[in-house]
């Protein structure tokens, strides 16, 4: 393919930011009183005094200070949309139109203090407590690191090779380069007192009721197992991929040279898997690609800089179009026809037309579902998903729960932390007694 | 066009920009280049006696940032000119020959004895320099030596050998001021008293800029030990500004002629000294760290703003402002301010907040019906313009005064009348 972009696709979106660089974008933070940023961060980082503990020269207090409240901070830094969470709360975008860079930042600070491979926190003495965590994503990890903080002893079953979740099979290339994820992963598990039990997934061989008998109390952090159908005839052609199952292969793949990527893709959905999907396919030489939305590009779940970044690398937006089936010839995928939609008085329905793009490749984005924990009902369930509390405890009295696979899952890291986290502190009151 | 051309003490410049006695005016070359930029004179890098000093040989200066490293104070532990007397006499000599339209004061350092100023003013005399300045400010290196600060703090000395450089030169003499002395109006006084023509200030203040915490060496560091240096730049602008006030409203030197020096970056900090008393300001930091062409926004910048006040000359602008330092004692009491917020401005940082909370007269509001929003209590505000100080935002906090009804702080009523400390109830030695 002539297109092929390698080395975008394994580059930093943001370099990283200088030690000058960071000095003078630390001072643009006016310390704020009861900051708007912090109220922002789903796990609530105290922002305005990492950001003034790097212009005083101290990143590795910078890096504590996030750290205490969002052990994962370092790839939050990468793949939070703060956009619409930190920096769209900071007060200079009243004046000013250009908030702090809050995420560039935190790279600055967590890099600087996880490129020493040091813990800024001590395990307490052994309480002697076990607690089995299911899913090595990033609310499993959050909440084993705080319990083992606590002097806990974890084990974390993942039903995956490696450990991270979404952050190493789920997002962009480009977002997390240099294996960082893996390396997050090692550097939270440095604290000590967790052991990673990997390829175990929830089933025959590992039930709950088991876990349950087995420790002192289970944390569920294992997303989402299932990707939404798109529930139209000839899903089934050769070349309709799931987005999920391609950026997993592609995060996975020792050489793009053996990635197939086809002349025309249409990627169907509006969220960042979209998105990733999108700009990945471009990358990786797909001459046409054309996300295609079934409403208005505002409701996108992907925010406005991921649609601008999608655009500026060659990705055609198109919206008001949903799928109505996908043609084929000799089994393989031509085109899709889309129902064209419109929206008028609040209502939403299809205006008559409809309209044919070609193509050779279809990924499919438009959502997961939660597949469910094991064949026992142990917890109880809402519109598919795990019902938690405040502190994230299911029905269940010995299970907590966290991340995409609760109800109100929001599809980000840095909301599963805070579950994470949250569930940590419960099960820690638990014990305690 | 503002007439920007300048006399003191009848020397003539084309603007009322000197470089100061410093790095960039000890040889001939930086001279040359400085008049081809366009500064209206200098005050030559002090001269003193054969053999010349030495200056280390590691670093010199040290410095403070913004976190952009934009300088804000430099520090330095150089000394007087390292090169022989005669190599600066005759290039001074040339300098003025082909530059007689700009201003060369040297400036002079010798032991306090009469013979060796004496000697020194006949050689600059024979040179054809404007003048002399006598260097009794530089607070390291020669102090230790009897010279320079060490005779600044002793006004005595000040008196005694202005009165011999008075005696033996026909040249006019200005007296340069060292800051590192409680009060700035006795060394005047004693120049005055001594005959001298004019005063230059300030010198550079004792200082150590930093400690280097790996080596613990004070900065700048000499093989891992430190000296306290000289400070100058920007960052001493308003302990200049306020001794040249000092001086200018001294009744007992009132009108001597001030040369204002410290910290001048922009035409607006060189009005701020002419309008204070200065009736010529010296430059060095700002030529030393942008290079000679910042004479250009000088001179244009104070030429335009002459234009746009209506000043004609420069000495229109000179001691404008001065009748309007006072001592404390004198400001209006009835004079009432409260802070207003410009909600419209506001971008919610809360700042004016929490410092008036934590710091202040708890008198802005962090929550207004269950809203984010500051707002000030005007029953609490004294009008301490705390708040707009650290405002980010400018023009978003102002204080407006309070001309009619009753201070609701106080709940007594507004007057219009003039009352100081003076005459108020609390003072013991009111005058009634």
């Amino acid at each position: 393919m002539a297109n092929r972009n390698f080395e975008q696709l394994q580059q930093d979106l943001h370099p990283p930011l200088s030690r000058h660089e960071a000095s003078v974008e630390s001072d643009r933070c006016y310390f704020c009183y009861d900051a708007p940023c912090v109220t922002s961060c789903p796990t609530g980082i105290d922002i305005p005094l990492f950001i003034r503990q790097i212009s005083t020269d101290n990143p590795k207090g910078s890096a504590r200070t996030i750290f205490n409240e969002n052990i994962l901070g370092g790839m939050c830094a990468r793949v939070c949309p703060t956009e619409t969470l930190c920096e769209q709360a900071c007060v200079r975008n009243t004046a000013e139109d250009n908030p702090v860079r809050i995420g560039e930042l935190q790279r600055y600070a967590t890099d600087h203090l996880m490129a020493t491979g040091k813990q800024p926190f001590e395990r307490a003495a052994s309480t002697g407590s076990k607690v089995a965590v299911v899913g090595a994503g990033p609310a499993g990890l959050a909440c084993a690191h705080r319990l083992a903080l606590h002097g806990h002893t974890v084990d974390i079953y993942d039903a995956n090779a490696k450990s991270g979740g979404l952050n190493e099979y789920g997002i962009a290339a480009y977002k997390t380069v240099d294996d960082f994820a893996q390396a997050e992963v090692e550097y939270i598990l440095s604290v000590g007192g967790i052991v990673v039990k990997n390829n175990q997934w929830l089933g025959e061989q590992l039930t709950l009721e088991q876990l349950k008998a087995d420790y002192d109390a289970v944390f569920v952090g294992i997303g989402l197992g299932a990707v939404n159908s798109l529930a139209v005839d000839g899903e089934q052609l050769d070349g309709v991929v799931d987005a999920v199952d391609f950026i997993a292969e592609l995060r996975q793949c020792k050489d793009l040279n053996t990635i197939d990527v086809a002349r025309r893709t249409i990627v169907i959905g509006g969220g960042m898997t979209a998105i990733d999907a999108a700009v990945q396919t471009k990358m990786l030489g797909s001459d046409e690609v054309t996300l295609v939305y079934r409403r208005g590009e505002e409701r996108m779940n992907a925010s406005q800089f991921e649609q601008d970044l999608a655009k500026v690398n060659g990705v055609v937006i198109r919206t008001w179009l949903q799928p109505l089936q996908v043609v084929g010839e000799s089994g393989a995928v031509s085109g899709v026809e889309f129902a064209c939609m419109a929206e008028a008085d609040g209502k939403y329905g299809p205006t008559g037309e409809t309209v044919i793009l070609p193509c050779e490749r279809v990924l499919s984005a438009i959502g997961q579902a939660f597949e469910g924990a094991d064949g026992d009902a142990l917890m109880e369930l809402s519109n598919g998903r795990i019902n938690v509390d405040a502190q994230r405890r299911t029905s269940d009295e010995k299970i907590w729960a966290g991340g995409d696979c609760i109800v109100g899952g929001e599809d980000l890291t840095v909301a599963a932390v805070q579950d994470g986290k949250l569930a940590a502190e419960s099960i820690h009151a638990m014990l305690k007694g | 066009m503002a007439d920007l051309r300048s006399e003191f003490l009848g020397i003539k410049s084309p603007n009322p920009f000197w470089l100061a006695s410093a790095p960039p005016t000890d040889k001939e070359l930086n001279v040359v280049r400085a008049f081809e930029a366009g500064w209206g004179g200098v005050v030559w890098k002090t001269l003193g006696e054969d053999p010349n000093v030495v200056n280390v040989n590691g670093p010199r200066y040290g410095a403070i940032y913004s976190s952009d490293r934009t300088l804000i104070g430099l520090n330095n532990i150089e000394l007087i000119t390292d090169r022989p007397l005669q190599t600066n006499l005759d290039e001074i000599t040339r300098v003025k020959r082909d530059w007689p339209d700009r201003a060369i004061v040297v400036s002079l350092m010798v032991p306090c004895e009469e013979k060796n100023w004496k000697d020194i003013l006949k050689k600059v005399e024979d040179t054809g320099a404007d003048g002399v300045e006598l260097n009794f400010g530089c607070p390291h290196g020669m102090s230790e030596r009897g010279m320079g600060a060490a005779v600044g703090q002793v006004p005595e000395y000040i008196q005694m050998v202005s009165e011999w450089c008075k005696q033996h030169t026909k040249m006019p003499v200005i007296v340069k001021l060292t800051p590192n002395i409680s009060d700035i109006r006795a060394p005047a006084r004693a120049a005055k008293a001594g005959g001298a023509d004019a005063v230059s200030l300030i010198n550079t203040i004792s200082s150590i800029i930093s400690v280097n915490l790996e080596t613990m060496s004070p900065e700048p560091s000499i093989d891992g030990w430190g000296s306290h240096g000289g400070y100058c730049g920007p960052a001493v602008k308003p302990i200049a500004l306020n001794m040249v006030a000092e001086i200018a409203r001294d009744p007992e030197t009132a009108g001597l002629p001030i040369s204002g020096i410290g910290g001048v970056t922009t035409w607006r900090d060189a009005a701020e000294f002419l309008s204070l008393g200065a009736s010529n300001v010296q430059v060095c930091t700002a030529a030393m760290t942008y290079g000679f062409r910042i004479i250009d926004e000088l001179t244009q910048g104070l030429s335009d703003w002459m234009d746009e006040s209506g000043y004609k000359t420069v000495s229109e602008i000179v001691g404008k402002a001065t009748p309007n330092v006072k001592d404390w004692q004198n400001l209006n009491l009835n004079y009432i301010t409260k802070a207003v917020i410009d909600q419209d401005l506001c971008i919610q940082c809360g700042r004016c907040h929490i410092v008036c909370e934590d710091t202040s007269h708890q008198a802005i509001t962090s929550m207004v019906d269950g809203q984010r929003k500051f707002e000030v209590i005007n029953e609490e505000c004294v009008g301490c313009n705390l708040c707009v100080s650290v405002c980010p935002v400018e023009h978003c906090i102002s204080m407006e005064q309070l001309t009619e009804g009753v201070d609701t702080r106080t709940n007594l009523p507004i007057s219009s009348k003039y009352a100081s400390w003076m005459t108020h109830p609390n003072n013991p030695s009111a005058q009634r």
